[in-house]
């Protein structure tokens, strides 16, 4: 059976259809979930879309993570519920703390999208299960935002925790230690800068993206 | 009293008397306010209206031509598309971040206005020259200003253009177009109808920015800079999350079909969308001024009926759908409130409350329909003759060829990295091909048709300043070959023509000239004009900008299978020029960056032009070209180098005899890269087509190399084209 993947929209949001998109062609059975309520129905797991939920206005995440449906996602997380936030869903996750450290502003301080090269570090997570070590995507990113930044102490425990589970091979933004995504302590809550969606379809350039939503899809059928 | 006031706020002696006739009496304050605004040249393309008309408009596809907010046309699978392009050049010299945004959601609006979901943006950019200051200031705040506010919004800018060059030191060009989907019997119209329905103004409040933004801004020049710093009151200042609440908001009412017309507040304000939707619909309206949700207070009613403030529409709705209206506006966050009704007298009524004092009365459709009309003067340059003479072919031989041709590489990246391409999953083709390539998946059940939409901008102000109709002609033909070179056929063009000042007299030949030379490259291809902006008084101290029609033109691909062949060529191909022999310097970028800006140009071939471009789309359907580019600024040279760049493979070619042929810009060419193996099949599509045609090379190695003229290596090219933007702006850009 294909998973139920709940993908949330907020105002501002934008990348919600494209992410249904990638998944339903994948086999999944997505569909739309509203900020405002409070009940996700019967979902298998949950997508926080790429966009500029509330508009970014504080700071990317800042006024999303108070919006209803982030206490059901937080009780669905806890209960082991995939989750997995992409570009300003990782940001709203680090907002709610959900997943550890910030997205603080691109070292270049400009607006960056590209494709960039990245290298799967672990396979143990619910984004890369399907992926190989050491195996390299090309996927696009597209942030301002996306300079991925902790504490020394965070960061020490991201790497002994070999919760590090994608870096980038050449830094674009100044993330610390190449970071493009990380996962909680569980392994199922999980967030990125890139958008694996953009790179599902050969007419748009990549298909390195399918390997980490199908490794997403299996984590929510694994719930089911 | 008012003979003071009028002036002030743009009006003519003579354009008062008219409104005097109108009115049968003194017009009051509000009233002069609304005309001076309605009746401004952006507004009411008062001077290049009578020339507008000699533009081809229709064809069978074409559902919504000139006039409205937006062209539609029908691509066939029940799927319509909207297509505008418009100028926020004065907005952006004053303030460069605000004014750029706001001609992002400008444009956006008059796109979801249609009922239209906007699916891209391109945008064609000119500045002044890389070293002076104030241009570097400009272009990096419009750069960032169009990136804050479409990445926000959610609407991906798949290309455009960046050209740098003297003539706009003083007067930047920030041209903007939107293309917008939607199924077909979605399309409606800004128009109002049916008595006692109501008009409900949805989004931002309402300030003083902006006020006189048409009037004071875009309808005169810039000279003095104190006086030019005292007019950023007058530009906008945008709010993209307000914008995107609006377009979704706005797409679901059309979707549950709960609006009867929709117009969204541009230029103009709340008097032009009011006066606006009652003309349309031949119908009046009471619009109740203390019904619009105010940003500060004591405005005046003058200054609510035209501020320009960002993020609002009007929406004419039944009094029966009126509280579900509300509860999406509510569910988007979106303020609405019910500020006029729609009566049978054809006046708009300015009114305080329902029922309260009449502050202004007004026949709607004076407002919108009865601006004069100028024949201005036209007469071409005094010195034409002795400008034609003056050949560009006569310059000095380049002593290092290769100097020069550095200096005419640019790669856009700097400025195209910082735009979302991407969002829609539609972008097979994004920024720096010859044209766009987007899927075409239907807007509602997100089916893919197989089929593409290709799209391009293009102008030439050095074509232009040579030679204004032949110039305008070949930009034209430029968006065509585009087209072609990604496979597509072209379907419906639109047009931002940027002008100086249309009271003198050079300026309105110039316009006249350039709409001679699209109108004509338009029937000779059969491409209708389905919409267009005049942006005129592109001045400074007196100094017009060269003559930049800029063209924005959809083309359809029948079947988008795999990704249409790029710019680069792969080791071993040989490299085949279609199309004429070259022909003259003058006009081009080579001639431009020595200083020459004059001489002439030969009107082109439309029928050869043609085949060129027929030929060159069959080639690409029949995946015969490892890869292909059009010969246009910096002529061969540039081309080839381009192709080398983008490919990290060299070339060596020949029978490029001089500087003359490396950097000719003269039409209907093509540089295509083809396996050795098909080559016959190629060659007997050529002569099918009766196109002149010359092997001219070989793409190998590292090295570019043109027999008897230059050699240089490929890491070099890629050095100088990568670096000449981020050199110049990455390194911070003081105001100077």
């Amino acid at each position: 059976m294909s998973p139920n993947i709940g993908v949330i929209v907020f105002p501002g949001s934008n990348c919600e259809k494209d992410t249904i998109e990638a998944l339903t062609d994948l086999g999944a059975s997505p569909r739309l979930l509203w900020h405002a309520d409070r009940d996700m129905g019967n979902v298998d797991a949950v997508i926080i879309p790429g966009g500029f939920a509330h508009g970014d206005y504080l700071r990317p995440g800042a006024i999303a993570r108070f919006s209803p449906a982030m206490e059901a996602i937080t009780n669905f997380a806890e209960n082991g519920g995939p989750v997995l936030g992409i570009c300003n869903g990782f940001q709203v996750l680090t907002e709610a703390g959900l997943l550890p450290g910030a997205l603080q502003k691109n070292a270049g301080l400009k607006f960056l999208c590209q494709e960039v090269e990245l290298r799967v570090e672990n396979t143990n997570s619910v984004l890369t299960s399907q992926a190989l070590e050491g195996q390299t995507l090309r996927i696009p990113i597209n942030h301002f935002e996306g300079n991925y930044t902790c504490s020394d102490e965070t960061l020490h425990e991201l790497q002994i925790g070999h919760r590090i589970i994608l870096k980038y091979s050449e830094n674009p933004n100044g993330s610390v230690a190449d970071i493009a995504g990380i996962c909680n302590d569980n392994r199922n809550v999980v967030g990125l800068m890139p958008h694996p969606e953009r790179a599902c379809h050969t007419l748009l350039g990549s298909t390195d993206g399918r390997v980490l939503l199908k490794s997403f899809m299996e984590g929510a059928h694994a719930k089911v | 009293m008012t003979e003071l006031v009028h002036r002030s706020l743009g009006l003519t002696d003579e354009e008062l008397a008219k409104i005097i006739e109108i009115l049968g009496r003194e017009p009051n304050h509000l009233e002069l306010a609304m005309y001076s605004v309605m009746w401004s040249e952006h507004c009411s393309y008062k001077s290049s209206r009578i020339h507008l008309k000699r533009f081809p408009t229709e064809a069978d596809h074409v559902l919504v031509g000139p006039g409205e907010n937006a062209g539609v046309i029908d691509v066939g699978d029940g799927i319509a598309i909207a297509l505008r392009i418009e100028s926020h050049n004065h907005p952006s010299y004053i303030e460069p971040y605000q004014g750029a945004a706001t001609g992002v959601g400008g444009i956006i609006r008059d796109i979801f206005t249609m009922g239209a979901r906007p699916i891209a943006i391109m945008d064609p950019l000119r500045f002044g020259p890389l070293d002076d200051a104030r241009s570097r200031w400009i272009a990096e705040g419009v750069v960032s200003g169009i990136s804050g506010y479409g990445n926000s919004v959610g609407v991906p800018n798949v290309g455009g253009e960046i050209v740098f060059d003297q003539t706009y030191i003083g007067n930047p060009l920030v041209n903007v177009l939107c293309v917008g989907i939607m199924p077909k019997e979605r399309l409606v119209l800004g128009q109002a109808s049916g008595v006692g329905n109501l008009a409900v103004l949805l989004g931002s409040t309402t300030g003083r920015d902006g006020i006189g933004g048409v009037s004071v801004l875009a309808s005169a020049g810039f000279g003095d800079e104190e006086e030019d710093a005292e007019k950023r009151p007058s530009v906008q200042v945008g709010d993209p999350f307000e914008e995107k609440r609006l377009i979704e908001g706005c797409l679901e009412l059309l979707d549950e079909g709960l609006v009867i017309g929709i117009q969204d507040l541009g230029g103009a304000g709340l008097a032009c969308a009011a006066s606006e939707t009652a003309s349309r619909g031949g119908v009046g309206m009471d619009f109740n001024i203390s019904a619009v949700p105010q940003r500060e207070s004591g405005m005046q009613p003058f200054e609510i009926m035209t501020s320009e403030s960002q993020e609002r529409m009007l929406a004419i709705v039944t009094p029966e759908n009126l509280e579900q209206v509300f509860s999406i506006c509510r569910k988007w966050e979106i303020k609405s409130s019910v500020v006029g009704k729609v009566t049978s007298s054809g006046a708009l009524r300015i009114i305080e409350d329902f029922g309260g004092e009449v502050l202004g009365e007004v026949p709607a459709s004076s407002l919108h329909e009865d601006a004069p009309l100028y024949q201005r003067p036209i007469s071409k340059p005094d010195d034409m003759d002795e400008a034609t003479a003056d050949q560009a072919t006569k310059l000095p031989k380049p002593e290092k060829i290769e100097d020069d041709l550095f200096d005419l590489l640019i790669s856009p990246s700097w400025v195209t990295s910082q735009y979302d391409s991407q969002l829609f999953l539609n972008t097979v083709i994004g920024p720096g091909g010859d044209a766009a390539v987007l899927r075409l998946k239907h807007p509602t059940t997100g089916i893919d048709t197989g089929r593409g939409l290709a799209l391009t901008t293009d102008g030439n102000h050095r074509w232009c300043a040579v030679n204004p109709r032949v110039g305008a002609a070949m930009t034209v033909a430029e968006s065509v070959l585009n087209l072609a070179c990604v496979g597509a056929t072209p379907q419906a063009l639109v047009n931002c023509l940027n002008f100086g000042n249309p009271e003198n007299p050079v300026v309105m030949w110039q316009l006249s000239e350039a709409v001679d030379g699209m109108a004509e490259a338009c029937h000779a291809f059969q491409l209708p004009v389905i919409g267009g902006n005049v942006s005129l008084y592109n001045e400074s101290q007196g100094t017009n900008i060269d003559p930049t029609p800029v063209v924005g033109v959809i083309g359809l691909i029948d079947e988008l299978t795999a990704v249409p062949p790029g710019l680069s060529w792969n080791e071993g191909d040989r490299i085949i020029l279609l199309g004429p022999e070259a022909n003259g310097l003058c006009g081009s970028a080579w001639a431009f960056q020595k200083g020459h800006r004059r001489g002439s140009l030969e009107m082109m071939d439309f029928d050869l032009h043609q085949r060129v471009c027929e030929l060159t789309r069959d080639l690409v359907a029949k995946s015969l070209v490892t890869g292909l580019h059009d010969v246009s600024s910096g002529g061969l040279g540039v081309c080839a180098a381009e192709m080398a760049i983008h490919s990290g493979i060299g070339c060596t070619l020949a029978r490029i005899p001089d500087h003359i042929s490396f950097f000719s810009e003269s039409p209907s060419r093509v540089l295509v890269a083809v396996n050795s193996e098909v080559i016959p099949e190629v060659e007997e599509l050529v002569t099918q087509y009766d196109v002149p045609h010359a092997r001219i090379g070989l793409a190998h190695g590292d090295t570019f190399t043109v027999k008897n003229l230059l050699s240089v290596s490929v890491p070099d090219l890629q050095k100088k084209w990568n670096s000449r933007l981020v050199d110049a702006l990455d390194g911070g850009t003081a105001q100077g």
